[in-house]
C-alpha cells in the first residue's frame, strides 16, 4: 500500500501497544479448530477431544519456549489482565498469613495497581516504588523496601505507555535473595525482547495474546514449579489448568497464541533490529523537523517499536484530530478515553502541560519504511502548523517563560 | 475419521460458519475497542453490536447489563462472587462452576427427576433472603432437565433473594427469555451455541450492583478488566442471533432424541433413561445400560466412531459416578452405567441408527457375558 492511500477511515496503524493485528499465519493456524477440529479439549473420551488436547499442549510448548520455561509451567487465561489478577491475588491469598507485603511500582498497568489496591483493603501492605526520570525503578529503593514480610514484587517488563524495559535480571536476583516471589507483567515484552525465566529469576509472568499478533481473548501465565509457586484460583469450576483456572479452554485461541509465540521466537531478533531502526528513523526524522520535542522514557532501555514523545505547546488531543489518517494514541488504550494526563508521564516528573502534548507511536510487524516517512511528514507538518497558530509558542519564541504568566480568572 | 458421529454437543458444538466469518472479519478490522482512533471505534462498534444481539437473543430489557467474559464459568464466578450477597443457595445438581464458585454454598436438594422442591426452597429462605443469592440452572448439562425457573424466581423474590440462572446449556435449545423468567442474573456461553470458544456473558438487571472479579483498565463498565475479545464477541453475537432464529430446528432434534430413547427402551426394557418423565432439553439423553460401566461404554462407542461422554466434559477422565445423578438419589449402579448423548442440528437419522446398532451390540455382548457367568 502506498503512503497516500491512508485516510481517516483507513488510517495508518501506529498503535501497536494497544493491540496488534492478528498475523494472517495465526488466523490460518486457528482456522481448522473452529469447525472440523472443534472438540472440547477436556473431553477425554473421544477423538475430537484428544485432537483438541494435543493442539493445546503443542501451543503450551511454544509459549514456554519463548521464555525458557517448561510447558508444565504455563497455564492459559483469558488475557494478561486476568493473569495479573490471578498472580498477585492468588499468591496473596495462598501465603497471606505468612507474608503480607507487596512491592510494585507507580507506573504499572492499571490492572496491577487496582489489584494491589484491593489487597490493601484486605489488609496487605503495599509499597509503590517511584520511578526515575527515565521511567526505570531505582534498584536501591527496591532493596530498601524489601523486608522479611515481602511476599511478592510485581514489576512490569515493558511499560505500555513509554516502552521502557525494567532491569528484570537485577530485580529477580534481589527477589530470590529475599525469598520473595517475582511477578512480571510481560504483556508488552513477551516475544518482543529476550526473556528467560531462569536467568531472570522470574516466578510468575503474565502474557497477552493480542499484543503479540495472536488473538484477543487469550493470555497465559507462567507459574514456576521449582521452587513451586502456589496460588488460590480466581475462577473455580471444572478444575481445568491444574486447578488454577477453570473454564473450557478455547482451543482455537490457544492454538493462535501458540502460533504467535512460535513466530515471535523465530523472528524476534530480526524484527527487533528492524523496529529499532524504524524507531530511530522516526525519532530523528521528527527531531530534525520539529524543535522542542521530548522523548518520554529511557532512550536505550526501550522496547523496539515504541516512542512516546511530547510536542511542547501542542495539545495532544488537538494534534490527534489533525492527523486522523494516523491511528495513534495519547495514552494507554484503556485510559485514553479520559482527558486526564497520563499517570505514567506524571510519575516521570513530566509536567501536566507537557504531558498533555504527548503521543504514543507504536510500530510493529506490518509497519514499513514508507509508513515511517509518511508519519514523519504528517506529524511534523501538523505540529508546526498548530504551533504557528499558538500564542504560547509565539511567547516562548520571544523568550517569555510560560510558567511565569499569571492567568486571569474567568 | 470421516464417518465420525458427534453426539457430544453439550460439551461443545462446532462453530457456525457465519460465526467463524464474523470472527475472521473482526480480526481483519483489528483495533482495541478502547482506542479513540477510527480503528478502535470500528472495534467498539462491533463490540456494541454484539452486545445488542446477545441482549435481544435472551430478551433482556434494554436497561440490562450485558457483561462479556471469557466463558460461562467466569460469568458464574462474577455473578456469584460479585453480587454482594453474603449467603448462597444452589441446586445440588449445579455445574461445578457454580458449586465451587464460593466456599459457603448451601445446597438445595433435588428430587429423583433432578427438580428442586419449591417448598424446600421456601423453607430455606424462611429466615429471610435479603442477603442471599440463589443459583439454579435452567437446564442441566448432564440430564437436560429443565428447572421451573420462573416459579423459583417468584418464591425467591418474595424473600428478597437475588436469583441467578446458568443458562449455558439452555440457550439455542429452548426458548430463553430473561424477562419472562424474572431472574436477576443469567450466565451464557458462546461455544455451546455454535459460537467461538473463549467467550461468555453475564446478563444482569440494572439493579444488580456487581463488583469486578478482575480488576483492570475499567472495561465492561468497570466490571471486567481486560481488553475485550472483540472477534470472539462478534462471533458470539452472530451465533446468538442464529441460535434463536433456528430454534424451530430443535423439533427435529427432539424427534431424533425421542426416537432413540424409544428404540433403546424397546431393545432393553431394563435400561433407564434418566428423568425421562421430566421436562428436558430436546437434545439430551442420559441412558443407563445395566451392568456396563460408563467408561467402558464410552470407549466402545469411540471405537465405533461415536463421540459421546459419561458426563460433563470437565469432569471426564474421572471414573466416578456422576455427582448430578448422586444428588438425584439415583442408585449407584444406575449412575455408574449412564452415558450422555447430546445431539445437535447436524445429527441425522443415520447417526441414530449407528448409535442404536453400537448400543445394541454392546448390550447383547455384555448380556451374554452376564448370563454365562
Amino acid at each position: 500500500m502506498t503512503a497516500n492511500t491512508w485516510t481517516q477511515n483507513n488510517p495508518l496503524y501506529l498503535d501497536y501497544q494497544a493491540t496488534t493485528p492478528t498475523d494472517p499465519r495465526v488466523v490460518e493456524a486457528m482456522a481448522p479448530y473452529w469447525t472440523e477440529k472443534f472438540g472440547n479439549p477436556h473431553s477425554r473420551n473421544h477423538h475430537f477431544g484428544w485432537e483438541a488436547e494435543d493442539a493445546v499442549e503443542i501451543a503450551r510448548g511454544h509459549v514456554a519456549d519463548v521464555i525458557g520455561a517448561t510447558a508444565k509451567e504455563v497455564i492459559f487465561t483469558s488475557g494478561a489482565t486476568e493473569s495479573n489478577n490471578l498472580a498477585i491475588k492468588g499468591v496473596a491469598k495462598f501465603y497471606g498469613d505468612k507474608r503480607n507485603h507487596i512491592i510494585t511500582c507507580v507506573t504499572e498497568h492499571k490492572c496491577v495497581l487496582e489489584t494491589c489496591r484491593s489487597l490493601q483493603q484486605d489488609g496487605f501492605d503495599v509499597t509503590y516504588l517511584h520511578v526515575k526520570e527515565n521511567g526505570l525503578i531505582d534498584l536501591d529503593e527496591l532493596k530498601a523496601a524489601m523486608t522479611d514480610k515481602t511476599l511478592i514484587v510485581s514489576i512490569m517488563a515493558v511499560n505500555n505507555e513509554i516502552g521502557v524495559i525494567q532491569p528484570l535480571k537485577e530485580i529477580g536476583a534481589l527477589c530470590r535473595e529475599n525469598k520473595t516471589f517475582f511477578h512480571t507483567d510481560a504483556a508488552q515484552a513477551f516475544g518482543k525482547i529476550p526473556m528467560d525465566v531462569n536467568e531472570m529469576n522470574i516466578d510468575m509472568m503474565s502474557i497477552s495474546g493480542h499484543k503479540v499478533y495472536g488473538p484477543m481473548g487469550i493470555g497465559a501465565m507462567y507459574v514456576r514449579r521449582k521452587p513451586r509457586v502456589r496460588l488460590v484460583p480466581l475462577i473455580h469450576g471444572g478444575g481445568q489448568e491444574r486447578g488454577m483456572r477453570s473454564g473450557t479452554l478455547p482451543t482455537p485461541l490457544v492454538v493462535g497464541l501458540g502460533k504467535a509465540a512460535e513466530l515471535a521466537k523465530k523472528e524476534m531478533a530480526a524484527e527487533a533490529e528492524r523496529l529499532h531502526d524504524f524507531q530511530h528513523r522516526l525519532y530523528q526524522g521528527l527531531r530534525q523537523r520539529i524543535p522542542e520535542i521530548f522523548l518520554n522514557g529511557d532512550e536505550e532501555s526501550r522496547v523496539p517499536g515504541n516512542l512516546n514523545i511530547s510536542f511542547a505547546y501542542v495539545e495532544g488531543e488537538g494534534l490527534m484530530m489533525g492527523i486522523k489518517d494516523l491511528a495513534v494514541s495519547s495514552g494507554s488504550a484503556c485510559t485514553s478515553a479520559s482527558l486526564e494526563p497520563s499517570y505514567v508521564l506524571r510519575a516521570l516528573g513530566v509536567e501536566d502541560e507537557l504531558a498533555h502534548t504527548s503521543l504514543r507511536l507504536g510500530l510493529g510487524r506490518f509497519t514499513t519504511e514508507d509508513d515511517i516517512d509518511y508519519a514523519i511528514e504528517r506529524i511534523s507538518k501538523e505540529v508546526n502548523r498548530l504551533r504557528e497558530l499558538s500564542p504560547l509558542w509565539d511567547m516562548a519564541q520571544a523568550g517569555i517563560d510560560i510558567k511565569s504568566i499569571k492567568w486571569a480568572e474567568h | 475419521m470421516n464417518q465420525t458421529v458427534y453426539m457430544d454437543h453439550n460439551a461443545t458444538s462446532p462453530t457456525r460458519s457465519q460465526a467463524v466469518d464474523a470472527v475472521v472479519r473482526a480480526m481483519e478490522i483489528g483495533g482495541n475497542p478502547s482506542s479513540v482512533h477510527s480503528v478502535g471505534r470500528k472495534a467498539l462498534r462491533a463490540l456494541e453490536d454484539a452486545r445488542e444481539q446477545v441482549r435481544v437473543a435472551v430478551n433482556a430489557p434494554k436497561s440490562a447489563q450485558v457483561i462479556f467474559t471469557s466463558c460461562g464459568t467466569e460469568a458464574n464466578s462474577l455473578a456469584l462472587q460479585g453480587c454482594g450477597r453474603d449467603a448462597m443457595f444452589a441446586a445440588a445438581t449445579e455445574h461445578a462452576a457454580v458449586l465451587r464458585a464460593r466456599d459457603d454454598i448451601h445446597r438445595i436438594p433435588v428430587d429423583v427427576n433432578g427438580l428442586i422442591d419449591p417448598f424446600q426452597l421456601e423453607e430455606m429462605l424462611a429466615g429471610g433472603g435479603d442477603d442471599t443469592v440463589i443459583s439454579v440452572m435452567m437446564a442441566n448439562n448432564e440430564t437436560g432437565v429443565l428447572q421451573q425457573i420462573e416459579g423459583i424466581a417468584r418464591i425467591a423474590h418474595r424473600y428478597h433473594a437475588l436469583v441467578h440462572t446458568d443458562a449455558v446449556q439452555a440457550l439455542g435449545k429452548v426458548d430463553v427469555d430473561f424477562a419472562a423468567l424474572g431472574v436477576d442474573m443469567m450466565s451464557l456461553s458462546a461455544h455451546k451455541i455454535g459460537g467461538p470458544l473463549g467467550v461468555g456473558a453475564l446478563i444482569a438487571t440494572k439493579d444488580v450492583k456487581l463488583t469486578a472479579h478482575n480488576a483492570g483498565g475499567g472495561q465492561e463498565n468497570g466490571l471486567r478488566g481486560g481488553t475485550q475479545n472483540v472477534p470472539g464477541i462478534a462471533g458470539f453475537g452472530v451465533a446468538a442471533e442464529l441460535a434463536v432464529a433456528e430454534l424451530t430446528g430443535m423439533a427435529r432434534v427432539k424427534a431424533l432424541r425421542d426416537g432413540l430413547e424409544a428404540r433403546i427402551l424397546e431393545i432393553a426394557p431394563d435400561a433407564t433413561v434418566i428423568a425421562v418423565m421430566a421436562d428436558r432439553l430436546p437434545n439430551t439423553s442420559f441412558i443407563s445400560m445395566p451392568g456396563v460401566d460408563a467408561e467402558t461404554q464410552v470407549m466402545a462407542f469411540d471405537l465405533a466412531g461415536i463421540c459421546l461422554s459419561a458426563g460433563s466434559a470437565c469432569a471426564s477422565g474421572k471414573t466416578k459416578a456422576s455427582a448430578v445423578l448422586g444428588a438425584m438419589g439415583m442408585a449407584p449402579d444406575t449412575a455408574k452405567s449412564a452415558v450422555r448423548v447430546s445431539l445437535g442440528p447436524t445429527n441425522t437419522e443415520d447417526d441414530i441408527e449407528s448409535f442404536i446398532s453400537a448400543w445394541t451390540e454392546l448390550y447383547q455382548r455384555k448380556g451374554a457375558a452376564r448370563s454365562a457367568a
